[in-house]
This record gives structure tokens, C-alpha cells and sequence, in this order.
């Protein structure tokens, strides 16, 4: 432990400490991000790295990998989403309670990626909302860390009222 | 050796049905009539020659001409450790091969990939349903006449701001 | 009863969905639906030129790219018939080698969490990892490479790369020992893999496998031996077998896989020949070299790592077939001289660069599941008329409905994890 501020030391004494309420919510939240990882095809490979011993994202908070969308604040789309999974990525996006974040991971997932053609959907914003998109085809492990970080930022902005914010 | 053996053999046992054979890049190329498909599939799996593998089965869409789709087969022998690839012409109208699940059964699955993707018909194919694509997608995307980029959602997609 | 198993499921890699037929946990019939990644590879290959759909490539079996390159390159050598330089083939079985290693290693990966065997799953990403940091040094990428191209490689070896190699190894053998360690008698492991989905030698070539499955029930085809590609045939390794064909078999051939590969790879590097320029001015590292080429005029030139834009010439020779029409020409000529930039634009143009003879051609090599064909026929235009890819693991898969019938629903995840489906080239 390094030296200790004013609030921390109030509060590692038995004391209080005075927060807003926001802030302190989005605190708990972005340090707790579970997430589904919704693996298609290359970007899973990346993924796998990410979430591994060696480069371990367990370190920014988000270690609980859930399987079911129903436990899951975030939504990992890792690959290219065809026309033929576009309902399934659908289905598994509305399963999910708010408040839920989604991130693009890779260039298909962001745009298609070099796949310009009959079959695949030109980037998953045409079938849900995205909040962080990831460049790269697959991206680096530390490119994933510099967008979740982002997240981080966003989700401590966001306030407890997100109910009644619009969400398209 | 083996493979004037088999080429050989071929000719002998289908005078009728072998219309030419070629060689190209080292690759022996026999053509024969669409009819003939199964006889000489089972003469290729069964002894002495033992073509026991059905390692590839595709199309290929010349469009414009009149015998638009030629199907290409490709066996393996493993005992010769030989391949032999067969090839076959296929009308516009309504193209109509039999199918060869009853030799090979992953036969199955890649004349239905071949179905989806050409719309080419399967005499005898137990379950001829699409494998790649959807219910409801229209056209055969493999075919040169499909545009590259004529897509086919299946749900209703967001409009970007 | 009627259970649905995927798409989106942790063990169906996302890609695959079984629809079960039950009586109480034993399956009766089953249903696969395929197709969730269905990227039109093959329609979007046709448009583009030979040269430019390489990158597709890497994105088929996209755990082991190099092995995707090779197969593509060696058929476009067949058609245009170009000889490539003796380092150029080692380098490529290195990389090669190295690519099945790391396709077994995932491959096992998933098949062993998918049983709950999560310490194996870290182990042998973390081996991956190492890996993949060789061909990263190498390559500069670390999944998709391209870096096999059409008469050759794309640059030499690093100067360093044995240190490196030699790490990766020694790396990857404590892993695969530790592996064996936790698993080769582990009860549960046993319990859920031996004797379950056991395919025989005549269902196996039935059925059109190839690969490491074929191997697990017995028949001897590899074609690495059968008839051996890029210098195969000078490197001395054994074909695993398996005995039974079933799914422990079917792991126990990765594994012994592994350690034969690395047997190649350590014969390659003792038997790469020299290459005859070399990479840097003389004991000089290169970052070295541009500080010291700051201060001074460095005598014979600085010769960069090939991987960065430096001077890369002099290398063609030992890395690179002499078709000139049909290779990148050195970007020095195209900066420098009117000529080389003429080459330049003539091999890029539209309508020009690599035009094969008209005719259709097909090869295969061993790829991390069986055998990786192409058949590609040419129009004689700069872009393929058809561009098709024969993949392993969409015959091999195509008979998971019959290894799982009469089995129970648990025994699904580790049967289909010993396929190694491979959505990218699965579905293509």
C-alpha cells in the first residue's frame, strides 16, 4: 500500500466518507464488468489471448466470463456477424438487462471488414447499438485493454438514471 | 504407372461414356457423361484400384455457354496414393446429377453445399435442404450472375445516423 | 425430447447448432445446422486479383494462417511453375511446423476447458503465446501473416531467430509435459474421452478425413510423407497412430504431433542453409546500425531487417523465386529508377500482374486438420475464374451426427471438440 488520501484513510479507519451517489455507482460497475463473449471466428483467437495468463484482463476488473446473456452487463462481439447469425446476435442483446454496454471487437465486427459481399452484415451497428469499437484485423490484446479502458470511462459517466435515457 | 493403369482401365470399361482425357500442371483430367456417374464411381471405389476417398466435389459456373455447370470430382486412393479428378458438363436447364451418397457419405454435405451455392439438383440426395445460406435466401450465390453484394437480411437492420 | 444446442453456446465456437433428440440424456438422432459464418469466401475471391486475395487466406484456418498461406502460394507454383530457393522452403516448414503446433495447442485448449479442465486451457495458451511470438518476430503479425507469398516468403529470418526458436521450444516442451501430466491418466478425463465417438478406419475414409483424426483411427496418411511438399522429404519425424479412434486417441495424436513437429523445426535449424547476403553490416544490431549510420557512413551499406522498409534486394535471391513476372519487385528499384517503377505499376495495374495459363489446377498440403486443397481454375485473367477450397474439417464434422448417436448429451462437448472445427474454413 502506497500513502493513503484524506477519504481513503477515513474510510480504512471505520470511518465515513461522502460520495455521489452516481460516481460511486459507476465506480462498482466499470470495476465489475462481466461480459458474454460472442465469438465467431478470428477475433475469438485474440480474445483467448486477452483473457489468458499471460496477458490476463482479470487485471482491469472483468475476469467473470459468463456464458448466459442473463448475468452479462457486456456484450463482446468477437468476429464476423452474418447475415444468417444476425437473429441470434439479436436475441442475445435483448436477453441482456440494462444496463449493458456493447463492444465491436475487430474489423468485421466494427464494418465487415475485407468481407464486402453477399453474405455478411456490414458492421453489428446495423442490428444493435455499440458503445466501444475495436480497429484491427485481428486487434492486439493491448488494443482491446485501450478500449475497455474507454469503457471504463464511459460507464463511470453514466448516471443511475439510464432507465430513463434513451436508448435506441 | 498406376495412373495409365486407371486411365487405361477407364477407357476400356467405358468406351461410350470417357469423351476425352487431358493432362494439365501434371494433373490426369477425364471428361465423361453426366449419365455415367455412378457406374464409374463404384468401378473407382471398388477393387483393384480402391478409390476409396471422395476428397473434393465443386462446381464451376460457365456462364453462356450452353452446357453451363461442370461438376469436378476428386478422388483419392489411398492404397495407390493417387488422386484422379473427374469432370462432367451439366445443362442451364434445370441441371440434374445423381447423387453419391449412397458410395461416400460426406457426399451429403457437399452436394448439399453444391445445391445452395449452384442450385444444381441431386438424384436420390436423402436431404437436399440449403447448408450455408437461410431459408428464404433467394438465388445461388456462387453462380457468376449473383451480384457480390446483393445481400439478403433476415432481420430488419437499424439505420445509421 | 427435442433440445437445441447453439449457435451461441461456449462450446459450439459459435458457429455450429445441433438440434438433439433425447430419450431422457441419451441422443437418438441429432441435426446440424451449419453455416452461421458463411463469409463468401469464395465469390469474394473471385474478384480479386491473385495477388491481393492472399490476406483471405490467413483468415481460413485462422489458428495456423501460415499453413493456409503455403497451400495457396504452393498452387499458384504449380500453375506458373516456379521453383523456389532451398532457404525459402526451410523457412517455410519452420513456419509451417510452428502454425500446427500452435493449431493443436488450441485446438486442445478448448476441447480440454470445454471438460472443465481450465488449468490446461492457461497452459497452453500460454505455450501459444510463446509461439506466436516467434512468428510475430518473424512476421510481424501474429495471426494473419501473409507472410508466404507466391514464389518465396516475404522476408528473411531475423537475425536473432534462433535464440528465439530455441525459447518458444523449450517453452512449449515444459508445457506439453505438464499436459500430459494433468491429463494422459486423469479419471475424469479418461472417463469422458475413452471409448466414446469411436470411429472406425473404413466410417473415417468414408467419410473423407484426413489429418490427425484420420491418423487417431490407424490408417497411415500424412501428406507430408505421402508425398512430401517444400523439402518434407528431408527431415526425419514419425506419424503418431492412434489404436481405437476414439476422442483419448484423437488427443493423444495432437500431442505426440506436437513433439514431432518440433522435431522438424529443430532439424530445420540446424540444416538452413546460409544465406548468401547477409541481413546486417557486420556485427552490428540494427538499431545499432541506424545510430551508428547517423554519426557515419557505415562501409557496404546498412542492411535493415527485412521486416521493416529496408534494404531488401539483396535478399531476393535467397528468399524469392527468379520469375520475375510474377513476384513484388524490390522497392529500392521502384523508388530509385524509372524501370523498377515501370515493373511496379505493370505488376499492380488492373488487368496485369501474376495472369496464369488458362487451365485449373489443384493441391494440397497438410494443414493443422487433414488435407488443405485448393482448386483454382484460370481464365487466363489476372483474377480466378474459381477459387475453391477443399476443407478438412467440413468432412470431418460432417460425421459428428453419427459419433454422437446412442451417446449422452455430455459427451457431445468433447467429441466435437476433437473435430478442431475451424468456423473460418469450415464454413468459409
Amino acid at each position: 500500500m502506497g500513502k493513503l488520501n484524506k477519504t481513503e484513510k477515513l474510510a480504512t479507519n471505520g470511518g465515513w466518507i461522502t460520495t455521489k451517489f452516481n460516481e460511486v455507482l459507476g465506480w462498482g460497475r466499470k470495476y465489475s464488468l462481466w461480459h458474454y463473449p460472442f465469438i465467431t471466428a478470428c477475433c475469438g483467437m485474440e480474445y483467448m489471448s486477452a483473457a489468458c495468463a499471460h496477458y490476463d484482463f482479470d487485471r482491469f476488473g472483468m475476469g467473470w466470463t459468463r456464458f448466459t446473456p442473463r448475468q452479462a452487463d457486456m456484450l463482446l462481439v468477437c468476429g464476423t456477424i452474418t447475415h444468417k447469425e444476425a437473429p441470434v446476435l439479436k436475441t442475445v442483446y435483448d436477453q441482456m438487462t440494462e444496463p449493458k454496454w456493447v463492444v465491436a471487437f475487430g474489423a468485421c465486427a466494427v464494418s465487415g471488414g475485407i468481407y464486402d459481399n453477399y453474405a455478411v452484415v456490414q458492421g453489428i451497428d446495423r442490428i444493435i447499438p455499440v458503445d466501444v469499437y475495436i480497429p484491427g484485423c485481428p486487434p492486439r490484446p493491448e488494443t482491446f485493454f485501450d478500449a475497455l479502458i474507454k469503457l471504463q470511462e464511459k460507464v463511470q459517466k453514466e448516471g443511475h438514471d439510464w432507465r430513463w435515457k434513451k436508448r435506441t | 504407372m498406376e495412373k495409365k493403369n486407371i486411365i487405361e482401365a477407364l477407357r476400356k470399361k467405358f468406351p461410350e461414356q470417357i469423351m476425352d482425357i487431358s493432362s494439365q500442371f501434371g494433373d490426369e483430367i477425364i471428361t465423361f457423361e453426366s449419365s455415367a456417374l455412378l457406374d464409374i464411381a463404384n468401378f473407382l471405389n471398388d477393387k483393384p484400384y480402391e478409390y476409396t476417398m471422395l476428397l473434393d466435389l465443386t462446381c464451376v459456373d460457365y456462364k453462356g455457354e450452353d452446357q453451363r455447370f461442370e461438376m469436378v470430382y476428386h478422388f483419392l486412393s489411398l492404397s495407390l496414393n493417387d488422386r484422379i479428378r473427374l469432370k462432367t458438363r451439366l445443362p442451364e436447364k434445370s441441371p440434374k446429377i445423381d447423387s453419391l451418397t449412397s458410395i461416400w457419405k460426406n457426399a451429403n454435405w457437399l452436394e448439399r453445399e453444391v445445391y445452395d451455392m449452384f442450385g444444381i439438383h441431386f438424384n436420390g440426395h436423402p436431404y437436399l435442404i440449403r447448408i450455408f445460406m437461410y431459408e428464404g435466401f433467394e438465388g445461388h450465390p456462387l453462380r457468376k450472375d449473383y451480384p457480390l453484394r446483393k445481400q439478403q437480411p433476415r432481420i430488419r437492420l437499424r439505420k445509421l445516423e | 425430447m427435442l433440445i437445441n444446442m447453439g449457435p451461441s453456446h461456449p462450446a459450439m465456437h459459435g458457429t455450429i447448432r445441433i438440434m438433439l433428440e433425447l430419450d431422457g440424456e441419451k441422443i437418438l438422432n441429432s441435426e446440424l445446422e451449419i453455416g452461421y459464418l458463411h463469409r463468401g469466401l469464395e465469390k469474394t475471391c473471385e474478384h480479386k486479383t491473385y495477388f491481393s486475395l492472399l490476406p483471405y487466406t490467413d483468415r481460413m484456418n485462422y489458428v495456423s494462417p501460415l499453413i493456409n498461406n503455403l497451400g495457396y502460394a504452393m498452387t499458384m507454383e504449380k500453375m506458373l511453375e516456379l521453383d523456389v530457393p532451398q532457404r525459402a522452403q526451410y523457412i517455410r516448414v519452420i513456419l509451417c511446423e510452428l502454425s500446427r503446433i500452435s493449431d493443436h495447442l488450441t485446438a486442445l485448449a478448448a476441447m480440454t476447458m470445454e471438460c472443465g479442465a481450465f488449468t490446461v486451457f492457461l497452459y497452453t495458451i500460454k505455450a501459444r503465446e510463446f509461439i506466436w511470438d516467434v512468428i510475430e518476430h518473424t512476421t510481424s503479425a501474429r495471426m494473419t501473416t501473409s507472410f508466404i507469398r507466391i514464389g518465396g516468403v516475404r522476408a528473411d529470418l531475423h537475425p536473432d531467430w534462433k535464440d528465439h526458436l530455441k525459447t518458444a521450444i523449450i517453452e512449449t516442451k515444459k508445457v506439453l509435459k505438464d499436459v500430459h501430466g494433468l491429463m494422459d491418466k486423469n479419471k475424469i478425463w479418461l472417463n469422458r474421452t475413452r471409448d466414446i465417438a469411436v470411429v472406425s478406419p473404413e466410417m473415417a475414409i468414408n467419410y473423407g478425413w484426413t489429418g490427425p483424426c484420420l491418423r487417431s483411427t490407424g490408417v497411415n496418411f500424412d501428406l507430408r510423407k505421402a508425398s512430401p511438399y517444400s523439402s518434407y522429404d528431408h527431415f526425419d519425424f514419425d506419424v503418431p497412430l492412434g489404436e481405437r479412434g476414439d476422442n483419448y486417441d484423437r488427443y493423444m495424436v495432437r500431442m505426440i504431433e506436437m513433439e514431432q513437429s518440433m522435431r522438424i523445426i529443430e532439424q530445420a535449424m540446424e540444416k538452413m542453409p546460409k544465406n548468401k547476403a547477409p541481413l546486417l553490416a557486420k556485427g552490428m544490431k540494427p538499431a545499432k546500425a541506424i545510430e551508428a549510420s547517423r554519426k557515419q557512413k557505415v562501409e557496404g551499406g546498412i542492411k535493415l531487417s527485412p521486416n521493416l522498409e529496408g534494404s531488401e534486394k539483396d535478399k531476393y535471391a535467397d528468399i524469392l523465386s527468379t520469375g520475375k513476372k510474377y513476384i513484388v519487385p524490390p522497392k529500392e528499384d521502384t523508388y530509385t529508377s524509372i524501370e523498377g517503377l515501370i515493373n511496379h505499376f505493370i505488376f499492380f495495374m488492373k488487368g496485369h500482374g501474376i495472369r496464369p495459363p488458362k487451365g485449373e489446377v489443384y493441391f494440397s498440403v497438410e494443414g493443422g486438420n487433414g488435407e488443405l486443397g485448393y482448386y483454382i481454375v484460370s481464365d487466363g485473367t489476372d483474377k480466378p475464374y474459381r477459387w475453391h477450397l477443399r476443407a478438412p474439417c467440413f468432412h470431418i464434422v460432417s460425421a459428428l451426427e453419427e459419433m454422437i448417436k446412442g451417446h449422452y448429451v455430455a459427451d457431445v462437448i468433447p467429441t466435437f471438440g476433437s473435430t478442431n472445427m475451424i468456423g473460418g474454413e469450415f464454413d468459409r
